[in-house]
């Protein structure tokens, strides 16, 4: 994987995979998707906010709730 | 094509310009371009106001241009201070001035609203006018339109069948690539870094590395006109240290300055500055010979592809795949310049 060479609040990365056909696009907000052709992630990127989640936390497990008999 | 306006564009080396006056046309403006006594770069309107005659084809007066066809006057400012039979001078009597800066070998021009001019947007290109640096370069008009000039350099998978036996090789087309698109401050970044690889005749001959290689292109583009390619050329498994200079490899600071000249027609600069051999002449006259060989490749495949294009419906068809990335990033910033802001097909 290549660095990370721009540094600026609102970059918009675009990797491709090595070894595949992915492209991974990564948003400044965190959010990421995958894609096999650039157009379409491209479009994904740029229209951030829209549709941007950044990765979710780990979910935290609900507590059980204690049942009684 | 619409242009993007409001920029700076490189519209001659330093070199080219003095004390004879030089045409060029820049956006569809034409330009006159020269240098004063005292050595400044000057760019005016190339018709003058009179009957349109090109003041390119006319003659310097110290630091006036005297119209070659009934002897309009024109200070360095635009200004008409001579018209010839009367003395009154109409008010309206003057040509556009351009704003002007000279930096790294470049005179640039700005084309737009003069007041909106701010030279500190200029992006640098520093290795062109650094001693520890070599420079050959060139520049070709292109009879071909700005936009396929941009996709020629943001895809480098090109050089393996375009530039096999000069700067391809399989690697290239090969290898994967990072893009990175700084929203803000409007540059595309585009990586291939290739861990093993043959060495093509180009930094065979000029480095001396015999076997393979880790090259390195990162591609830098200032749209709408400054092209760098950070070229790093090492023996196969040379990586720059954690610190201190990465004096274990070549550096090649690969330049373009991508210029419309019309709609079907573009100045394409070019210049190669190398950090190693940089007293062998003969290193010097093999690079140009080579990179001017590589260019002319470029501008033949790009003439016919123009006319191609040319012939065909506006809303021609094409395709884009993983090796576009990049220059589909360097499309939406120029199409966001020119006013529009669509990523697909050129408009």
């Amino acid at each position: 994987m290549n660095r990370r060479m721009l540094t600026g609040d609102r970059v918009y990365r675009i990797h491709w995979m090595p070894g595949t056909d992915i492209l991974r696009g990564v948003c400044h907000c965190g959010a990421e998707r995958v894609a096999e052709e650039p157009v379409e992630l491209w479009e994904w990127l740029l229209a951030h906010p829209q549709g941007h989640q950044a990765p979710a936390a780990p979910t935290p497990t609900p507590q059980r709730q204690a049942v009684s008999a | 094509m619409p242009f993007a306006r409001d920029q700076w564009y490189v519209a001659a080396y330093g070199s080219e310009v003095g004390r004879e006056l030089l045409a060029r046309t820049v956006l569809g403006e034409p330009l006159v371009l020269y240098r004063t006594e005292a050595g400044e770069a000057v760019a005016l309107a190339d018709r003058c106001v009179h009957r349109r005659y090109p003041l390119s084809e006319s003659r310097l007066d110290g630091d006036s241009i005297v119209c070659g066809y009934h002897g309009f006057t024109y200070d360095q400012t635009g200004t008409c201070v001579f018209v010839p039979g009367q003395q009154r001078i109409p008010r309206t009597a003057r040509v556009a001035a351009y704003p002007v800066v000279e930096q790294d070998s470049f005179i640039w021009v700005w084309i737009g609203d003069r007041e909106r001019a701010d030279p500190t947007t200029i992006p640098r290109a520093p290795w062109l006018a650094d001693p520890a640096y070599t420079v050959v370069r060139g520049m070709a008009p292109l009879n071909a339109r700005y936009q396929l000039l941009v996709d020629n350099l943001m895809d480098l998978s090109h050089e393996t069948y375009l530039h096999g036996g000069y700067i391809g090789t399989p690697e290239v087309a090969n290898t994967p690539i990072t893009t990175e698109v700084d929203d803000e401050k409007g540059i595309v970044y585009v990586s291939r870094h290739m861990d093993d690889a043959e060495c093509p005749p180009f930094y065979a001959r000029s480095t001396g590395i015999q076997g393979r290689i880790t090259r390195w292109q990162d591609i830098e583009f200032h749209p709408p006109c400054l092209y760098l390619l950070h070229s790093r050329i090492a023996p196969q498994g040379v990586y720059p240290p954690a610190e201190g200079p990465d004096s274990d490899a070549f550096h090649a600071e690969i330049v373009y300055a991508i210029t419309p000249s019309t709609e079907n027609t573009t100045y394409d600069f070019w210049a190669v500055a190398r950090d190693f051999a940089i007293d062998d002449e003969s290193v010097s006259e093999y690079l140009y010979q080579s990179n001017h060989t590589v260019v002319m490749q470029d501008v033949t495949a790009l003439n016919l592809l123009e006319q191609v294009i040319a012939s065909e419906p506006d809303k021609y068809q094409e395709l884009s795949i993983n090796i576009d990335t990049g220059g589909l990033a360097a499309r939406r910033l120029l199409a966001r310049m020119i006013g529009s802001g669509t990523v697909g097909a050129p408009q």
